[in-house]
């Protein structure tokens, strides 16, 4: 395989590779964090951060690492730095991290971060390894991004908290769509993401993992 | 190569190592931003105070939140055996919740008492007045208790009346977002506002019941709907009022106050 560049690295996870909408990682915080537009930017600022540092880390010591205790090394790396992301949210956006509440810490389960350091960051040079921590974060981002557009506009007829729509329980004429700010609605609109961009680009369809056997008699359905 | 980086004495040295410089750069990031980290609790107590007693407009600044604090609140210590005002210490200062955790400030609760699940209990704690005029107007008194997951830590505001609700929430808690989380949802919150704590012959009725309120019921207007989805966190609720209003709680002081002799 030849040397990915920086640019590719950058670049393909936000459309060709979306770590959200290929690999299908990270999907809890998806549906957590994005029914209103700022918390999905700052969980996204949060996670880009946390994976593009955690990769050059993490590739900066890849040779010096045991393989028996690679995993958990990478974990004490991706743990400290998520721990920091949160102090650093705790001093100085207090209101969000409150509303983030739980959601920063999982940035350390979150699969797309222990991914790319398994997958890429044990054999890639540092600053690649960064730029594909920063790629993948901007994956999970536009991703993120859309989904709290839609949701929060829809939702709550606002954006950022500022009002677009005037809603009709403020004497407006838009009558918001309360389930767009229950999870569960993250869950059809990623569906939907994902229908789009295969659509779009079709070499992202999987071959059938299987074929259904047609039935042979009509009683089988029983 | 290899072999040599697979070895005991090699993985232990990586893994010590790793640990070591990972703990320092936790640790330093800690400390650096403790400072800014407990003014924004402060602020965010403040905040909550002012919300809950209905005063200011919520996204006020830091500096706003500060300046009307300051102006219409004033905190007072109160002694929780006697119920009476007390001057053991700077209300201002004063950590009600260092205090619990403290023997010489502090006792701890016998399992049948200890109705909210804390413990332990501080015997002086701090609660918060708004006068208008010599007269009290809104009394704020902090409250706290166990839910599910978490200690959830609040106030509840009650008109000079010491009776009528003038609202009541947490600002801090660490229960399940969407479920017990919602005791931060401002339509639940919406219901506390105009409820009685106590019924006509003085005694505790604030009641979170589990389903809905019965408008029906006589006993509605100390009633508040529970959360879907989140028993324990409204069990943990009950009971922390129970505790706090009741006879171990701010009961006596409450009992003082009404008579005039706090």
């Amino acid at each position: 395989m030849s040397q990915p560049t920086i640019k590719e690295v950058l670049l393909n996870p936000i459309f060709n590779n979306n770590p959200i909408g290929l690999q299908i990682l990270g999907i809890c915080s998806a549906l957590a964090v994005t029914s209103n537009l700022q918390t999905a930017l700052v969980m996204s600022a949060a996670l880009t951060l946390v994976t593009g540092f955690s990769n050059l880390f993490i590739s900066m010591i890849r040779s010096q690492i045991p393989s028996s205790i690679r995993m958990i090394v990478q974990m004490v790396i991706i743990a400290s730095l998520v721990i920091v992301v949160d102090q650093v949210l705790k001093a100085y956006a207090f209101s969000l991290s409150k509303q983030l509440s739980v959601f920063v810490g999982l940035i350390i389960t979150n699969c797309i971060v222990m991914g790319r350091a398994e997958a890429f960051a044990m054999q890639n040079p540092p600053v690649l390894s960064f730029f594909d921590g920063i790629g993948n974060g901007l994956g999970y981002s536009a991703m993120l991004i859309a989904l709290g557009i839609i949701r929060e506009l829809f939702g709550a007829g606002k954006l950022m908290g500022y009002e677009v729509f005037s809603v009709v329980n403020d004497g407006g004429w838009y009558q918001p769509n309360g389930m767009l700010l229950l999870p569960p609605s993250a869950f059809f609109l990623i569906g939907l993401f994902i229908w789009a961009i295969r659509s779009w680009k079709k070499d992202q369809i999987e071959a059938n993992a299987y074929k259904m056997a047609p039935q042979v008699s009509s009683k089988e359905a029983y | 190569m290899s072999s040599q980086k697979e070895s005991t004495v090699r993985t232990l040295t990586v893994a010590v190592l790793v640990c070591l410089v990972c703990s320092v750069f936790v640790a330093g990031a800690a400390i650096a931003l403790k400072p800014t980290q407990v003014e924004n609790r402060l602020l965010d107590k403040q905040r909550s105070i002012l919300a809950i007693a209905g005063l200011g407009e919520a996204g006020m600044s830091g500096a706003k939140v500060k300046e009307l604090f300051d102006t219409t609140i004033t905190a007072k210590l109160v002694d929780l055996e006697s119920g009476t005002f007390s001057d053991a210490f700077d209300p201002v200062t004063f950590d009600p919740l260092k205090a619990s955790k403290d023997p010489k400030t502090s006792e701890a609760l016998k399992g049948s008492e200890d109705i909210a699940g804390i413990k332990r209990q501080e015997r002086y704690t701090t609660v918060y007045m708004v006068e208008k005029d010599g007269e009290l107007e809104t009394l704020i008194l902090p409250v706290r208790g166990y839910g599910l997951w978490s200690t959830l830590h609040g106030f509840i505001a009650v008109k000079g009346d010491l009776n009528t609700v003038v609202g009541m929430g947490f600002y801090q808690h660490g229960e399940t977002p969407g479920l017990g989380g919602e005791v931060d949802n401002p339509k639940w919150k919406g219901q506390w506002p105009g409820k009685t704590l106590f019924d006509d012959n003085d005694k505790l009725a604030v009641q979170v019941v589990k389903g809905g309120v019965d408008p029906q019921s006589p006993n509605a207007t100390h009633q508040v709907d529970g959360l879907a989805g989140a028993t324990l966190t409204s069990v943990g609720v009950d009971n922390l009022l129970k505790f706090w209003l009741g006879q171990n709680g701010f009961g006596p002081f409450i009992a003082n106050l009404r008579a005039g002799e706090a």
